[in-house]
């Protein structure tokens, strides 16, 4: 490689790793013990909880809703999921369908008695701010979109580094630490190796990153672009004063789609849905569909199916790429190596800043690639 | 040696581990969950060769 284009390719690893180190570091910190969020609740809760009827029928959804209503006077329901080992139903209410995330509610009822199930929530202030700090840094979309900003200029670093990665091993065996030559030599060798062999697991949770940082915008897109049809019949006319019954909107959406898997509904005017729709979302049964949703849109006025309406490519990648971000997907083995490699990702970015700050205060630096030549 | 053998050289190894792990990456939400150990250790295909980095006295 020619000397001035390393100098270019170092100039911008340079400066893309400065900009957003502070920020990547906050991630990968902060992203540590979310990455193992459920063990640690259960740690803090271990708490069993039983069902006032363990054997018996579960409630239908309009009792658990009317449940949950009267448990939260004059709010009204946003969206409504379900536990899969364990007959819970939670639903998460707020002062408006369309209210922020901050002023929503949840809270978890019994499916075979409507009660209240105490909440399992030590320790759920600190993973709660853990992930909103990770999330938007508690400035909402302004804030995702920042961090996704600081995501893209890391993914630029990354690559920028493996270009780099060539004229300054040349003349080394891979995963060559030269240990006898100086400090700085040393740690440099090491961010190398562990830069390269880690780059396709960074690359890809910063990539999926960035695409949840893309969330809202996105769920925006889809509902104005693939819900318009849906919602036209009905501009002239006010959200349905009553709905129908969600237990058959659900039974039917159901039916309506064999071989899918009930996994949340969202209710007229929240975030996921239009303001006269249900919205009962399902997802497939086999590995390579689980992690893909789509919705079955029922009219909430008249119970009417309007059917099940595939999300398009740019929606299926959101889906995919909120399992290859947190690691949540592969059990416990997948999840320590995901914290693993973390931590790797957490020393990277340390001896980046180590490396800068010795080359800052050498008096006379010499040129980068007769600097890569004899380091060599 | 040629450029090509240079390159080889220089990104061969970083180069399978990268498809491996993408491989596990990939493997482990696609396939069920009786394969989870192997698409685990795919994906952590890197961490030997740190240790083995760490290990070597040269």
């Amino acid at each position: 490689m020619r000397r001035s284009n390393i100098r270019a390719w170092s100039w911008i690893h340079k400066w893309t790793s400065l900009v957003c180190t502070a920020f990547m570091l906050m991630l990968c910190i902060t992203g540590l013990p979310l990455i193992f969020h459920d063990e640690i609740d259960s740690a803090l809760n271990p708490e069993a909880w039983t069902p006032a009827h363990p054997d018996g029928p579960r409630l239908d959804l309009d009792r658990i809703l009317d449940a949950a209503l009267d448990n939260r006077p004059g709010e009204v329901p946003i969206f409504m999921s379900f536990d899969v080992d364990r007959p819970v139903v939670n639903v998460t209410t707020g002062p408006t369908a369309d209210a922020p995330g901050s002023a929503m509610h949840f809270a978890s009822f019994d499916a075979t008695s409507g009660e209240l199930v105490p909440p399992a929530d030590r320790g759920e202030g600190v993973m709660e701010f853990l992930l909103q700090l990770h999330t938007d840094l508690f400035l909402g979309l302004p804030g995702m979109l920042f961090l996704g900003f600081m995501g893209l200029l890391f993914v630029v670093a990354v690559v920028s580094g493996v270009v780099l990665y060539a004229p300054f091993m040349r003349k080394l065996d891979f995963a060559q630490i030269r240990r006898d030559r100086t400090r700085r030599l040393k740690w440099l060798d090491w961010h190398n190796l562990l830069g390269i062999v880690t780059v396709a697991w960074v690359l890809v949770v910063a990539v999926t990153g960035i695409i949840n940082t893309l969330e809202q915008p996105i769920i925006d897109a889809w509902k104005y672009r693939e819900l318009a049809d849906l919602t036209a019949p009905h501009e002239d006319r006010p959200p349905p004063e009553r709905f129908a019954s969600l237990d058959a909107a659900v039974t039917d959406a159901v039916a309506d789609a064999p071989g899918m898997t009930l996994q949340f509904v969202a209710f007229p005017g929240s975030g996921f849905s239009t303001p006269y729709h249900y919205a009962v979302f399902l997802h497939g049964r086999m590995p390579a569909t689980e992690h893909i949703i789509a919705p079955v849109l029922i009219d909430a006025g008249t119970g009417e199916v309007a059917g099940l309406r595939e999300m398009p490519w740019w929606v299926k990648a959101l889906s995919l790429s909120r399992p290859l971000h947190f690691g949540d997907y592969g059990g416990l083995l997948l999840k320590t190596i995901w914290a693993l490699l973390d931590i790797l990702t957490i020393y990277i970015l340390a001896t980046g800043l180590y490396l800068w700050w010795k080359k800052r205060r050498q008096p006379q630096p010499a040129p980068l690639g007769a600097w890569a030549e004899r380091s060599a | 040696m040629t450029d090509r053998r240079t390159a080889w050289r220089t990104f061969g190894a970083p180069l399978l581990i990268a498809i491996v792990s993408l491989a596990g990456l990939v493997g482990a939400l696609l396939v069920d969950r009786g394969l989870d150990l192997v698409a685990g250790l795919a994906v952590g295909v890197s961490l030997p060769a740190v240790a083995w980095a760490f290990l070597r006295r040269r």
